[in-house]
């Protein structure tokens, strides 16, 4: 990939603000999701998202050197995370995926719902994002 | 409600997952598949013996009561699959340990071996009609990734075609559930099946049946929709086109037989032996013709599968249940023998360096056992007693013959003698004749890339031997789906 | 609105049909794609296009809506999310390899 030369200054500076944006919204969508609009799906498109514009207007090379994760051992992390989420309720006899919450008091976020939902989504995450960055990246560094 | 059912979709799965991780350890990669490979085959065959003594065992995914949530269901006939994915998943992982390049398996092959193989065993074990969509696409997606693996200017060409073909019937796929959802208002197949029996009005059934018929047809590569299957298969390595050719169309043709006796059976007189029958008629004559038209090893074997695909759909279209035992104990037959042929094929193409048969000649002289096992396997194919190739079309022809199907099992009949022809023809080409491979290829040793075979090759034997016993274990399968009220009151009643 | 969303549902299939039919690589792609939406709009309209509450048991309402159509279509957007994704990426390929994106070039000699 080709780095744009006339107008980088402009998209630089852009990029280092929108990033931060798109990064936090697509955290916020990730954990809303269990009752809200959002999820694991919707949050790791938005950040893998965010990655793309950092690579659009920075080169891959200095991104890589700053983000310095393999998104392919990502996306094998993220599937364990998911499948041992279903897994740890097989253990207790109950069946695959059944899903538990409570509720509980976190010392900064105060009373909070903390379901089972969670990890697994979160492995949804970490799977959209290595696999959305490793297309993205196969087909940019080609040439 | 046991666990137990969804193990050998979950077992592939994590170990796809965790061979990810080892992604450049070619090593490691191995001793885990391996390891794997075998104790999914432990598992199943465990799974078989337990859902034998049970009847039809059932998982309600995540405690979600039958209807509303995912099940997973094991009955006699989905664990004789399982056994066999398996089997051929262990042979076909051992043959390419000994053939695979080491890019491939650096390029995620044993990851995704093994995710097709989560798509294809959660395919046989799945009661949601959308929830084996998604197991299609599972295993659809990991093929693709399979069949263009390597990369050369053929596989490129042809596996865009393969994808496309493949992406196309899925969507009529989901457009078959969306019509089905809304006559119906559930995808549950157990529901499925009782809210048609119900059902006045027929006529739109009978439709979306053809439609969902049409979408398998093309996955199970049934007459006019086999296009694309002789020149897919022939792209990629033996060890994947062994895989392909034995387990991937045969899930399509599972899914026919399962919707085709546990859903629509509201109107057999035209759906059965209206035009399933007449399909097989046609898929068999094709396939055979196109076989014998050909002179190309791996072509030979893939138009061999389109035609064998023909004799289970016809065991289905005849609809007794002797007919549907033997398309049970057929499909049983065809994995293992087209596995084994296709490893064969392999194995003739790596010392000959070509798979054109016209090319290649005295492969008996200096490889004499790669010669004499492919023969019982080709004459196991074309059907000579004892093997397990003739007990398995006997009982489809003769209860031809007994419903007055006079047509389709003397096309039947007639394939079988084509099917020798060009097995024969193989044999004669390849080898006997003169030696047309070099001093240096002819030394290339056989005995270890044979190893994984020879279990398949034993087996093809043993089921013609042990007949008896089988034929009685696929009948016992046979009156189990052909009853769809024990699967309805398993699923929706619960079997405690 | 059904009947609305039926005509779209009908425009976006014979579009995908007309560019599957097509002879370029790129918009045989983009007919897969159309063809997809098509089905996945199907699944929602099939099923009824109800307004209403999330149909959780604590909740009072008059109408609901059907979660399973919901749940049944996000999973087909993913699928088809990346199967789309993986055949960009091959079409890519292709191009690069055979240089051209003309699938009538791309047919294959009958000998091989």
């Amino acid at each position: 990939m080709k780095p744009i030369k006339s107008n980088e200054v402009m998209l630089q500076t852009l990029t280092r603000i929108l990033v931060f944006i798109v990064l936090s919204f697509s955290i916020y969508l990730l954990f809303a999701g269990h009752n809200q609009p959002g999820g694991g799906f919707i949050g790791g498109l938005m950040t893998a998202s965010g990655i793309a514009l950092l690579y659009l207007s920075f080169d891959i090379k200095s991104v890589k050197q700053s983000l310095p994760i393999n998104f392919i051992t990502v996306i094998g992390i993220g599937l364990l995370l998911a499948v041992g989420t279903g897994i740890a309720t097989m253990l207790l006899g109950y069946p695959f995926l059944t899903q538990f919450f409570d509720y509980f008091y976190l010392p900064v976020f105060g009373e909070a719902e903390l379901t089972t939902a969670i990890p697994f989504d979160i492995g949804v995450y970490l799977v959209v994002v290595g696999a959305a960055i490793t297309i993205f990246l196969s087909i940019a560094e080609d040439d | 409600m046991s666990n137990l059912v969804l193990l050998p979709v979950l077992l592939p799965f994590i170990t796809g997952a965790i061979l990810i991780l080892f992604y450049k350890k070619r090593r490691t990669q191995r001793v885990i598949s391996g390891f794997s490979a075998i104790g999914m085959l432990i598992l199943s065959i465990y799974l078989a013996y337990y859902v034998y003594q049970e009847s039809v065992v059932v998982l309600e995914v995540g405690n979600w009561p039958a209807p509303f949530g995912i099940v997973m269901v094991a009955d006699i006939f989905a664990t004789i699959m399982l056994i066999l994915s398996s089997i051929v998943g262990a042979a076909c992982l051992f043959f390419a340990f000994q053939t695979i390049s080491k890019e491939r398996e650096k390029t995620f092959f044993y990851p995704f071996y093994f995710f097709l193989l989560t798509g294809v065993n959660g395919a046989f074990l799945t009661g949601d009609l959308f929830n084996l969509f998604v197991f299609f696409e599972v295993m659809l997606i990991a093929s693709y990734v399979l069949i263009v693996m390597g990369g050369t200017k053929y596989q490129l060409r042809e596996s865009f075609k393969y994808v496309i073909i493949n992406m196309f019937s899925s969507a009529l796929f989901l457009i078959a559930i969306a019509y089905l959802y809304s006559i119906t208002g559930t995808v549950n197949m157990a529901h499925l099946g009782e809210r048609v029996a119900e059902l006045e009005q027929t006529g739109i059934v009978t439709v979306v049946a053809v439609f969902l018929l049409i979408v398998f047809a093309v996955k199970g590569a049934l007459f006019p929709l086999y296009f694309w299957l002789p020149r897919s298969y022939y792209g990629p390595p033996a060890p994947i086109a062994a895989l392909f050719g034995g387990l991937l169309t045969k899930v399509g043709i599972y899914a026919i037989i399962r919707m085709f006796t546990l859903v629509f059976n509201h109107d057999v007189a035209f759906t059965h032996k209206g035009i399933i029958t007449v399909l097989a008629g046609f898929t068999m004559l094709f396939g055979v013709l196109g076989a014998v038209s050909q002179f190309d090893f791996k072509r030979i074997l893939s138009y061999h599968i389109i035609s064998q695909v023909g004799y289970m759909v016809m065991g289905l279209g005849i609809y007794t249940p002797i007919a549907v035992a033997g398309a049970i104990y057929y499909i049983v037959h065809h994995i293992i023998v087209k596995s084994a042929l296709f490893l064969f094929a392999g194995a003739t193409e790596r010392i000959t360096g070509t798979t054109d048969i016209k090319q290649m000649g005295g492969v008996l002289k200096t490889h004499p056992y790669l010669a004499w096992m492919f023969f019982i396997t080709a004459l196991s194919l074309a059907g000579i007693p004892p093997l397990s190739g003739f007990f398995s079309k006997f009982p489809i022809i003769v209860s031809g013959f007994e419903e007055d199907q006079h047509i389709i099992a003397g096309v039947a009949l007639l394939v079988g003698f084509l099917t020798l022809f060009s097995m024969v023809k193989i044999f004669q080409y390849t080898f006997w004749g003169e030696q047309k491979h070099t001093e240096e290829q002819a030394k290339i040793p056989a005995g270890k890339m044979l190893l994984p075979t020879v279990p398949l090759v034993a087996l093809t034997i043993i089921l013609g031997l042990a007949a008896e016993p089988i034929f009685q274990y696929s009948m016992d399968a046979a009156q189990q789906i052909m009853d769809p009220s024990i699967y309805i009151e398993s699923v929706l009643r619960g079997n405690e | 609105m059904e009947i609305l969303i039926s005509v779209m549902i009908g425009v976006l299939f014979t579009v995908s049909t007309y560019l599957l039919l097509s002879r370029s690589l790129l918009r045989v792609v983009f007919g897969t794609l159309l063809l997809s939406h098509g089905a996945h709009l199907l699944i929602i309209t099939m099923a009824g296009l109800q307004r209403g509450v999330s149909p959780l048991l604590s909740l009072d309402a008059d109408a609901y809506t059907d979660p399973l159509v919901q749940a049944m279509v996000l999973t087909a957007i993913v699928i088809a999310f990346g199967v789309t994704s993986f055949i960009l990426v091959l079409s890519y390929r292709i191009y690069k390899v055979h240089q051209t994106d003309d699938l009538e070039e791309l047919r294959g000699s009958a000998d091989e």
